[in-house]
């Protein structure tokens, strides 16, 4: 390893402070980076990772302290001053601008100094070429000298032909695969993050920060990724990588900083650490690393799938001919490569995409409960009874015969009409307020939290009343019953927060999901869908959420579980339902199946059972 | 229809051009001014005070009808007051929007509001009844000649293109520049990103703050010129008519050429065709009901073009992402 034992620092951080709001995001930050070198930042949610790069790279301006770049003191106002210094950084979401084109992004932002630099870069080039020549005591031809003004010239102004051929040439030099040409809207994850590398690059970026870099890539992708990272700090270049998996933090880096509530705990050398001390030092206590899974009891089937087929937005049928069976009691794990169907699933069964074919049959845990006019009309009530739907408290059944309208509401309201068994309803073709007025609770935790589950403008109290809305008095809004719930998931969940009127949007990932989460609960759901649940929360939030959901299924509701980690569907689920491609591969016991198992079954259809 | 018809149809359809394209500017940069019809009566409020500073050097109303002063001053005060103004309008909203974080529909509501009254007030107070004839005197004079060279009776051609004023030529120009600096050079291409995505463009170094004051500046003086034109050249310096429809007009132009300045000129054409079209209707069909019924034809066209933009959902038509969103770096 060529890292630390040159000792430069490029980067000194010095008693960095940031506070947003009443929240201390970095208390006095010393951090170094050598030359050369890959540092892996390490810390839970919140714990000031992001910040303190976001303070290098000039997006925020610290509150005290001060930051040396290459042993000079460097002021950073803004992300060209950080661009100036040769900091590059590439941010978890993304900051490209959509309906341009790869090169068009690349060389945005770049004014005349930095055009002139080119040149004069490319000059040097030519003129040590042609030193060469003259060397081997050839002159260069006219044209080639006509040739290499052409090229100078082309370089001083701002070009986009002529910068798509340096992106071609920088590309072929570090092995990355990107057409300059190819609009962005029109780019998997994976080429926007190798577009976004290029572009730091392209303006000679010295020290180049990642920020969850992994995160949203395919195990290929990362191989990819890891190898190119390799290669830049083969050529010197200084490497930041911000992450919470452990184990790409002992494959790739040479040293590791651990971040913990906004401080910056210690630097180790990779090679003299373990994850467990790694992880000791990230949560500061032990954690347990065993999730807990309860036996299931009072199994029932609650939600069948039959026949499933459904589109997703591009109109391609991505879960094909799906049937499964969800039971209360019973954690089913879905597990599969993402992007197999499983979001378009679990929004079909939600009553968000329509279905193409085949359906969805709710049991709705009735028997021996009393009919409400709650969810029935009177109406309803007396239509069902002639089916037989109901029995008296004895055990008689009820066909209201000859009873009055008012008998028969005066029975209902003293409960003693009853369910004769549990009601079945079919889904398909509701909407999720037609099905929530059914009385079938339904809970989902989707994949994208803040755009499907919160509203990240609005504060806690009103995203949870999102759930409760209709339940006021007369026209106006019941504030205070969302505001109790959710001063009690604050209190439950442990979310760290300034307070219950704080916008969604001040909150880091983990928090927000809590919030989700607890929200979702607190519906007392019969089915409780959750996609990635745990997608970029820390070891902490994580275990808190897999305890709740083994509590949700301990309290007789079927939980369906979305997760692309198998050694916690392993240890968390009951069954796992394994997606090849939107159609099922197999379903396996979570108590007996191996990782490989799984993992042959998430590339292949059907034969292995 | 005659080529006095459509003479008349370029002539209108320039006010409408000054506008759509200061606004293309100014949208472009992710600021949705609403104020347009506002900032046009700011940049005719301040050719109306470069007017009356004129009339008192040169010696009264009388002296300019007669000829007195020199029409490099005439116009050099008018132009120079109406940048003045319809600038400080744009100043005025970057500092509320940008600096102070107003909603940015709100602010332009106000700017129009504003706008409309001081044109109003000032107008009213500055060019009384009395001396009206001074101003209609620097319209005809200075502004609503046409070139050097009058070719007002030649053939249909020079009629139909020739026979215009300056400022009608400068417009196209300016359209024609504008079009070639948004997607063609780096400041272009800046102030496109910074319309998208200002988060991007911050992260990638250009100074979001900066290009959003200078586009919304910018883009207000030639909107102001549209009121210049309007008052002086078109209405040769006749204070009875609103403006405020003229701006609106323009605002619905910018959604019909897509952001496109020179889909601008043939915009404001079809606009200003049908902005006409009444005149020589009413002469055809006498029917009441047609004239204003024709004139709903422009908004009806764009209300087709939205619909045509959403079905077609292509990106590059979209309006700029970040239109009408408050940009602040350290928001989370």
């Amino acid at each position: 390893m060529l890292t630390t034992s040159n000792n430069i620092k490029v980067v000194e951080l010095k008693n960095i402070t940031k506070v947003f709001g009443s929240k201390v995001a970095n208390l006095n930050v010393n951090l170094d980076l050598y030359k050369g070198e890959i540092l892996s930042i390490l810390g839970e949610n919140g714990s000031g990772k992001t910040t303190s790069m976001n303070i290098i790279s000039g997006l925020y301006a610290p509150d005290e302290g001060s930051i040396y770049i290459n042993g000079e003191l460097a002021k950073i106002n803004s992300p060209h001053d950080s661009l100036m210094y040769g900091i590059g950084m590439v941010h978890q979401h993304f900051k490209l601008v959509d309906v341009f084109t790869a090169a068009e992004n690349i060389v945005l932002g770049l004014d005349k100094q930095d055009y002139a630099n080119f040149a004069k870069k490319i000059e040097e080039q030519e003129e040590s070429r042609f030193a060469e020549l003259r060397k081997q005591g050839k002159e260069p031809s006219e044209e080639e000298l006509k040739e290499s003004k052409k090229r100078i010239n082309a370089a001083k102004s701002f070009n986009i032909k002529n910068a798509a051929s340096r992106i071609k040439e920088m590309c072929d030099r570090y092995g990355f695969e990107l057409d300059p040409n190819k609009k962005v809207y029109n780019m998997t994850v994976s080429e926007k993050q190798t577009l976004e590398i290029v572009k730091a690059l392209y303006r000679n970026a010295n020290i180049l920060i990642l920020d969850e870099p992994t995160a949203v890539l395919t195990p290929q992708e990362i191989d990819r990724l890891f190898m190119v990272i390799q290669n830049m700090r083969n050529d010197g270049k200084s490497i930041v990588i911000i992450t919470h998996k452990l184990n790409e933090v002992m494959r790739i880096s040479d040293r590791v900083a651990i971040f913990r509530k906004g401080e910056h705990v210690a630097t180790v050398e990779t090679n003299k650490t373990s994850i467990k001390e790694l992880t000791d030092m990230m949560v500061g206590a032990k954690v347990d690393l065993e999730i807990e899974r309860s036996t299931p009891t009072d199994v029932a089937d609650r939600l069948f799938v039959n026949n499933l087929s459904v589109k997703n937005n591009d109109g391609r049928v991505v879960i094909n001919d799906v049937s499964f069976v969800a039971r209360s009691g019973e954690i089913l794990g879905i597990a599969g490569i993402s992007g197999s169907g499983q979001k378009e699933l679990l929004e079909a069964i939600q009553g968000l995409r329509p279905l193409e074919s085949g359906e969805i049959i709710f049991h709705n845990p009735k028997k021996d409960k009393p009919a409400t006019f709650f969810h029935k009309t009177l109406k309803k009530i007396k239509a069902l009874a002639a089916h037989g739907a109901f029995h008296d408290p004895d055990g008689k059944r009820i066909n209201f015969k000859g009873m009055s309208n008012k008998e028969i509401r005066k029975m209902v309201n003293d409960c003693k009409v009853l369910f004769y068994e549990d009601e079945i309803v079919n889904l398909k073709g509701k909407n999720p307020l037609q099905i929530r007025e059914l009385g079938i609770r339904l809970s989902f935790v989707p994949e994208d939290r803040l755009g499907m589950g919160l509203v990240s403008n609005m504060n806690l109290v009103d995203n949870t009343m999102l759930r409760s809305y209709r339940h006021g008095h007369w026209i106006f809004l019941d504030r205070e019953r969302p505001r109790k719930l959710i001063e009690k998931i604050i209190k439950e969940l442990d979310v760290s927060t300034p307070g219950t009127n704080t916008q969604i949007s001040k909150l880091s990932g983990g928090n927000v999901q809590k919030v989700l989460v607890g929200r979702e609960i607190a519906l007392a759901p019969k089915v409780f869908m959750a996609a990635y649940p745990v997608r970029g929360l820390d070891i902490n939030s994580s275990y808190t959420i897999y305890n709740l959901l083994d509590k949700q299924k301990c309290s007789g509701i079927a939980v369906i579980y979305v997760g692309e980690d198998l050694d916690v569907l392993l240890a968390l689920c009951d069954r796992i339902m394994v997606l090849c491609d939107g159609r099922i591969s197999g379903f396996v016991d979570a108590r007996k199946a191996t990782k490989e198992q799984i993992g042959e079954m998430m590339t292949r259809h059907g034969e292995v059972q | 229809m005659n080529i006095s018809f459509f003479v008349g149809v370029i002539s209108i359809m320039v006010v409408f051009l000054y506008g759509c394209i200061g606004e293309i500017i100014t949208e472009k940069s992710g600021h949705l001014n609403l104020g347009t019809p506002g900032v046009m009566c700011f940049g005719a409020t301040g050719a109306v005070v470069g007017a009356r500073i004129f009339i008192n050097i040169t010696g009264g109303p009388d002296a300019v009808r007669d000829g007195a002063g020199s029409p490099v001053l005439g116009i050099f005060l008018l132009v120079l007051f109406c940048l003045i103004f319809a600038g400080i309008a744009g100043l005025l909203y970057c500092f509320l929007v940008d600096t102070l974080r107003c909603n940015q529909n709100a602010t332009g509501l106000v700017i129009t509001t504003l706008g409309v009254g001081i044109y109003k007030f000032i107008g009213s107070i500055l060019c009384p009844q009395v001396d009206r004839h001074g101003f209609t005197a620097i319209g005809r004079r200075f502004f609503s000649s046409p070139l050097p060279v009058d070719f007002r009776n030649s053939n249909w051609f020079t009629q139909l293109f020739l026979s215009y004023s300056t400022l009608v030529y400068i417009a196209i120009i300016i359209a024609i520049i504008v079009f070639i600096i948004i997607k063609k050079t780096r400041i272009g291409l800046n102030l496109r990103a910074v319309g998208e995505n200002p988060g991007t463009s911050d992260a990638s170094g250009v100074n979001v703050t900066r290009y959003k004051y200078v586009a919304t500046i910018v883009g207000s003086l030639i909107t102001g010129l549209g009121g210049l034109y309007y008052l002086f050249d078109y209405n040769t310096g006749s204070m009875e008519y609103s403006l405020e429809g003229l701006g609106w007009i323009a605002v619905a132009l910018v959604i019909f050429s897509i952001w496109n300045t020179g889909l601008a000129v043939f915009g404001s054409f079809v606009f200003a065709f049908f902005y006409q079209l009444p005149t020589p209707l009413s002469n055809i069909i006498k029917n009441e009901a047609i004239s204003p019924l024709v004139s709903t034809l422009p908004y009806l066209i764009t209300i087709l073009v939205l619909i045509t933009i959403s079905i077609f959902n292509k990106k590059e038509t979209q309006p700029p992402s970040a239109l009408g969103l408050t940009y602040f770096r350290e928001d989370r």
